[in-house]
């Protein structure tokens, strides 16, 4: 079968009409794209469909599997509750982006070969940044800016890899790729920026933060997915991403309990999520491949519903620092309920969506006998639940009564938070339907007796430690603060190195232009001094003296002949 | 307006010092719950260490506390003024 296009489309070509229409009328039209596109993919067989070409390469626009479908579907759940959220936004651009990005993305992991994947990945990187750029502050800008060259670089890292693999293999095909040619480490790199690797992290924690309450909500479930869903295409069993995925979940955490702007300590903590998913695909047996996207899936889910929460605590408060919330249960009450449950879900407590999906990477490391990697998994189990479990609620709806009091959150903001707390819950309570969608079928129960009872254990303690430092005083107060991290390197060391350069640049400019300058003077000088009006060649004479020399040349002359 | 004890909806059920305390003793009861009955249920993990006895309670706890220090000590080098990039 051929012609099927990617469900992508119908989201990307569906935003070309939103600024045509206004009003309660853009709302529902804009609701119903994705929930088009939804029913679309019910009725797609599973196979490689939609099969065109493009300068003589055969292209698959929709390749139908498990885990395409596990995607396909998580994106365009998030895809509407993002839009719920964002519906008493006014702005156009902020609507035709999240739609081209949400459509990017779900082009994205339907594509069934890689010219195909780059398209949509250049998409994504376009679509995203505008995200940013509609907050339309001079830091948004910026952020953004700095976010479109690290996602366009990753965009052209995947095309020289793409292209390598082609001349390399003759095939174009998006499956297994064996990280043994250059063009498979391109796109491995390139898969890498974009899943935030340690060192490739920062674009996360710089932009996420600056886009607009409602955009950061969309860029947390999409881009970041389509990496862990590349990578477990591409890479699964990849053992070096075991070691990769560990440090991610490991090193975040310290800058989250250090870091002042909660949704930034969100971005640290969606970093080290991505960690567990990468490890599960480095270990690549069934059990850590169905963790790795099953932990995907919750991930979108809870991540946004605690961006969300934070988001209406910017939309009401107008900031979301640590050092200026506190207490604000007391005026928004339902936000501060669906940001525990977001929080309960990350930290992966028992009858909540991480539990029954963190579990099973924790578990597949436990089988492959990777005890280190178990150690610091469990640490960053601990780590998460103490910077995102409590820090977030506790900071910005507890603690100390910062006086502030505002208004709950716009009813359709938590329209939207109370059906993504309802799928936490629901994955997290019957997991069993959504086990059915993953991947690989699996008999895996997360309601061992031991599981609840030590993940129980590693909880509550944490909450002890977390108490007895507070009431100790020695916990870190929240302060106004930038923590440096590895942008530093581009953002103020490069930044200085580019302007010490310029400086030399400029200074050695100066050097030469005074040397040739000076030579040049020289010239002028000597030909001012012979030809000039006092020169000696230059001079007018005296017609005597032109008689006189006229005299003396033929007086010469008449010697001469006449010797 | 640090205050926490009135606000223009009266006072609430945390804003009372003694029921923080409540709490704070629900935690610790619950914490040594879970240590005790630790016992009585068996592990199923290939490593030894999470055998020993109240290994995930003692775990969670060190490794908080661990996390908190370092990254407490990580602000000295680390930390810069607000503004620190848009200068």
């Amino acid at each position: 079968m051929t012609g099927e296009a990617s469900p992508g489309l119908i989201l990307i070509l569906g935003a070309l009409v939103v600024p045509l229409v206004r009003g309660r009328v853009r709302s529902a039209y804009m609701l119903m794209l994705p929930m088009l596109a939804f029913a679309y993919l019910l009725t797609l067989p599973h196979g490689e469909l939609g099969q065109v070409r493009l300068f003589d390469l055969p292209l698959i626009m929709t390749r139908v599997d498990r885990l395409s479908l596990l995607f396909g579907y998580i994106f365009l759940v998030a895809a509407v509750l993002g839009l719920i959220y964002a519906l008493h936004v006014q702005d156009t651009v902020q609507h035709v982006a999240a739609l081209v990005y949400a459509g990017s993305a779900l082009g994205a992991v339907f594509a069934g070969d890689l010219v195909t994947l780059l398209i949509f990945w250049e998409g994504i990187a376009v679509a995203s940044a505008f995200l940013i750029w509609a907050a339309r502050n001079e830091r948004a800008f910026g952020a953004g800016m700095r976010y479109l060259i690290v996602h366009i670089g990753s965009g052209v890292l995947l095309l020289a890899g793409v292209l390598l693999h082609y001349r390399q293999t003759g095939s174009l095909a998006f499956g297994s790729l064996a990280l043994e040619s250059p063009g498979a480490a391109l796109i491995f790199l390139a898969f890498g920026i974009k899943c935030a690797f340690p060192l490739l992290h920062n674009w996360l924690q710089d932009a996420y933060p600056e886009a607009t309450a409602t955009g950061t909500v969309f860029l947390s479930g999409f881009t970041t997915k389509v990496a862990v869903y590349a990578l477990a295409r591409g890479f699964a069993g990849t053992e070096i991403l075991v070691p990769i995925g560990t440090a991610m979940t490991a090193f975040p955490i310290f800058f989250a309990v250090i870091e002042n702007d909660l949704r930034r300590v969100l971005a640290y903590s969606l970093n080290n999520q991505l960690g567990f998913m990468v490890v599960g695909i480095g270990i690549g047996t069934e059990l850590a491949i169905n963790g790795a996207v099953a932990h995907a899936f919750a991930d979108i889910l809870f991540k946004s519903l605690l961006f969300m929460s934070m988001g209406a605590v910017l939309f009401r408060v107008g900031t979301v620092k640590g050092s200026e919330l506190g207490g604000l249960y007391k005026s928004m009450p339902w936000t501060t309920g669906f940001c525990m449950v977001g929080a309960a879900s990350i930290s992966a407590f028992p009858l909540f969506s991480g539990f029954v999906t963190k579990s099973m990477v924790i578990t597949a490391a436990m089988d492959g006998g990777y005890f280190w990697t178990w150690i610091v998994l469990l640490f960053a189990s601990a780590g998460v639940f103490h910077h995102a479990g409590i820090k977030i609620p506790y900071f910005a709806f507890f603690a100390h009564d910062s006086g502030k009091r505002c208004a709950e959150a716009p009813t359709n903001m938590l329209v939207a938070m109370g059906i993504t707390a309802a799928l936490c819950i629901g994955i997290g309570s019957f997991p069993g339907a959504f086990y059915d969608l993953l991947p690989f079928k699996t008999d895996f129960k997360p309601y061992s007796l031991d599981h609840v009872v030590s993940q129980m254990q590693l909880l509550f303690w944490s909450a002890l430690a977390f108490t007895l430092l507070m009431r100790t005083g020695i916990y870190p107060p929240e302060l106004r603060s930038t923590n440096l991290d590895f942008d530093w390197v581009y953002r103020r060391f490069g930044r200085n190195l580019a302007s010490r350069l310029d400086e030399i640049a400029v200074s050695a400019w100066q050097w030469l232009a005074g040397a040739v300058g000076a030579g040049v003077r020289r010239i002028n000088d000597g030909l001012q001094r012979h030809h000039g009006p006092e020169g000696l060649l230059g001079s007018t004479w005296p017609t005597g003296t032109m008689a006189f020399w006229t005299t003396v040349m033929l007086a010469a002359y008449l010697i001469v002949s006449n010797l | 307006m640090t205050g926490h004890k009135k606000s223009d909806d009266g006072t609430y059920w945390l804003d009372k010092p003694g029921n923080v305390v409540r709490l704070v003793r629900c935690l610790y009861f619950v914490c040594s719950l879970l240590l005790a009955i630790d016992v009585f249920v068996p592990k199923h993990g290939p490593f030894k260490i999470e055998h020993v006895f109240g290994f995930y309670g003692v775990f969670g706890f060190i490794a908080c506390v661990v996390l908190v220090l370092a990254a407490k000590q990580l602000r000295k080098v680390l930390m810069r003024p607000e503004d620190y990039y848009d200068r």
